[in-house]
């Protein structure tokens, strides 16, 4: 009852104050250069910049383009940049940007396509580059009678941090590597693979490593470590990126020496 | 073919990034710290020369600074040719690395040649 | 179709402060290599003669070395300590099954650090 209560009484003061939005635009049919629209929305206590931009389409402008869904952070749909950072905007309140203004564009790094929506193929191309499934050797599937593929918690805990992946994008957005060379396979990409490799079900991590391992991959980073600091889900991309690297380095010593015996 | 070649030159790179970072970090402030300060100014006693000058001859001694010496022009040469690359000269990329890697073997040649002087 | 491509200008890493300590965390390791010269002119004149040292020690009690050596210890520990709260990133450390955890792999990279630095003051000023 209590809370309800405040809820009530917050919401009460707020109605009358309001907070610019200022939307970056894009009409790739009649814009040459994309432009900045400023908009006078309610501030809510409780709202989020998704909150605001929805109240944009629905009251003030109903042609503004953006992408979201379950309002949640699960869907990973409605990452933008809010005043220059990558955020989940169904996850940016309102209440924690107290500069009265607040800047909102597409995730950085990507074409833009209209308004707040930008091009993800090249995202989704890396996502099937490095599989992410679970592959099998040939003849290694096991039949259905004999069973399931059986794993212990420890197992698990070795990679149950990369699944929680929601492919926002966000990680990329904040990649600096990424922005300055798009064939950057990129952090997400090799979080995932870092998570199928790590699976003990999984067999595939020599066909992941031709993607991940190469002139494009694990390489190209530097280690700025923004990625791991952008991410809602706390997947560390960029710890995976660093044991991809001395898994990889591990390999390559493991092959001199074994290159002997094989003879 | 690529990819063999950035899997087999890479993890080599990286080791020698790698080691040289974790020496100079692990070393560097402490040496810093005597030859700036300790040393000149004879904090911590004078007639140093002669335990140095004698530790100086022992191949030992001259192994590990081998190693002390040359790992970290290899974790400059990584680091700086990236750097370069990413504040915008991604243009000249090959000539930065064949500078950069170049001049960490000179560096290394450099000390090989100056502890076998000794 | 059209798009719109962002340009990412040269100057990307002025315009937020975390990409800035990056380029400098990466910029240290100027003074590392530079540091390695030095090294170099150091050893050989220890190796020399007793005059030679004693020359260089004076030379090194000049301000512009005191200041030259207060910059290079300043980036130097800079690129110690991220190197040192990275690391446990990069390694992954099991004892059979649990996992050390970060902060521990953390404390024990810096006693390192410590009983390293105090060795090797022993081996030039001890005994």
């Amino acid at each position: 009852m209590a809370s309800g209560r405040t809820y009530i009484w917050k919401r009460g003061i707020s109605v009358s104050e309001s907070i610019e939005l200022e939307i970056f635009r894009y009409c790739p049919e009649k814009d040459a250069e994309p432009l900045f629209k400023s908009y006078q929305v309610p501030f809510r206590e409780d709202w989020v910049v998704l909150d605001a931009i929805n109240y944009i389409k629905d009251e003030l402008d109903g042609t503004l383009s953006y992408r979201w869904s379950c309002r949640m952070g699960v869907c990973g749909s409605c990452g933008m940049m809010v005043n220059g950072e990558p955020k989940l905007t169904c996850s940016a309140f309102l209440r924690d940007y107290s500069s009265g203004k607040i800047r909102v564009e597409p995730l950085q790094g990507f074409p833009v396509l209209r308004d707040l929506v930008f091009q993800m193929d090249d995202f989704i191309n890396k996502l099937t580059e490095v599989k992410p499934y679970i592959l099998r050797n040939e003849n290694g599937e096991k039949q259905v009678e004999e069973g399931e593929y059986l794993q212990s918690p420890a197992q698990l805990a070795k990679y149950k941090q990369y699944t929680l992946c929601i492919n926002c994008m966000l990680c990329y957005s904040a990649c600096p590597i990424y922005a300055l060379d798009s064939e950057f396979v990129g952090p997400a990409a090799i979080a995932l693979a870092q998570r199928y490799n790590m699976d003990s079900r999984d067999q595939g991590r020599k066909q992941r490593q031709e993607v991940i391992a190469g002139h494009e991959g694990i390489w190209q980073c530097t280690f700025v470590g923004e990625c791991s600091v952008v991410c809602p889900k706390n997947v560390d991309p960029a710890a995976a990126i660093q044991r991809a690297k001395v898994s990889s380095t591990m390999d390559f010593f493991k092959g001199i020496i074994t290159l002997g015996s094989k003879e | 073919m690529e990819v063999e070649l950035a899997q087999s030159k890479e993890p080599v790179i990286w080791m020698l990034f790698s080691a040289g970072g974790m020496i100079s970090a692990m070393v560097f402030p402490v040496l810093l710290l005597i030859t700036g300060f300790l040393l000149p100014f004879e904090i911590a006693g004078d007639g140093t020369f002669e335990r140095i000058h004698v530790a100086l001859k022992h191949p030992l001694i001259k192994l590990i600074l081998f190693f002390v010496i040359s790992l970290p022009f290899f974790h400059w040469a990584h680091r700086f040719r990236f750097t370069l690359v990413d504040i915008g000269l991604k243009h000249v990329s090959l000539m930065i690395t064949v500078c950069c890697y170049g001049g960490a073997i000179l560096g290394s040649i450099l000390t090989i040649i100056v502890l076998w002087n000794i | 179709m059209k798009t719109y491509q962002i340009p990412v200008s040269n100057t990307w890493w002025l315009k937020k402060k975390s990409y800035f300590f990056f380029v400098i965390r990466e910029m240290t390791s100027l003074f590392v290599a530079g540091y390695c010269l030095f090294l170099l002119v150091f050893i050989s004149k220890a190796a020399e003669s007793q005059q030679a040292y004693t020359e260089l020690l004076v030379s090194l009690k000049s301000p512009v070395s005191i200041l030259l050596h207060l910059i290079f210890l300043a980036f130097i520990l800079y690129h110690a300590i991220t190197w040192f709260n990275l690391t446990p990133k990069i390694m992954v450390l099991h004892i059979g099954e649990e996992k050390i955890p970060d902060g521990l792999i953390a404390v024990s990279i810096y006693i390192g650090w410590l009983a390293v630095s105090l060795i090797i003051l022993w081996i030039i000023f001890g005994g």
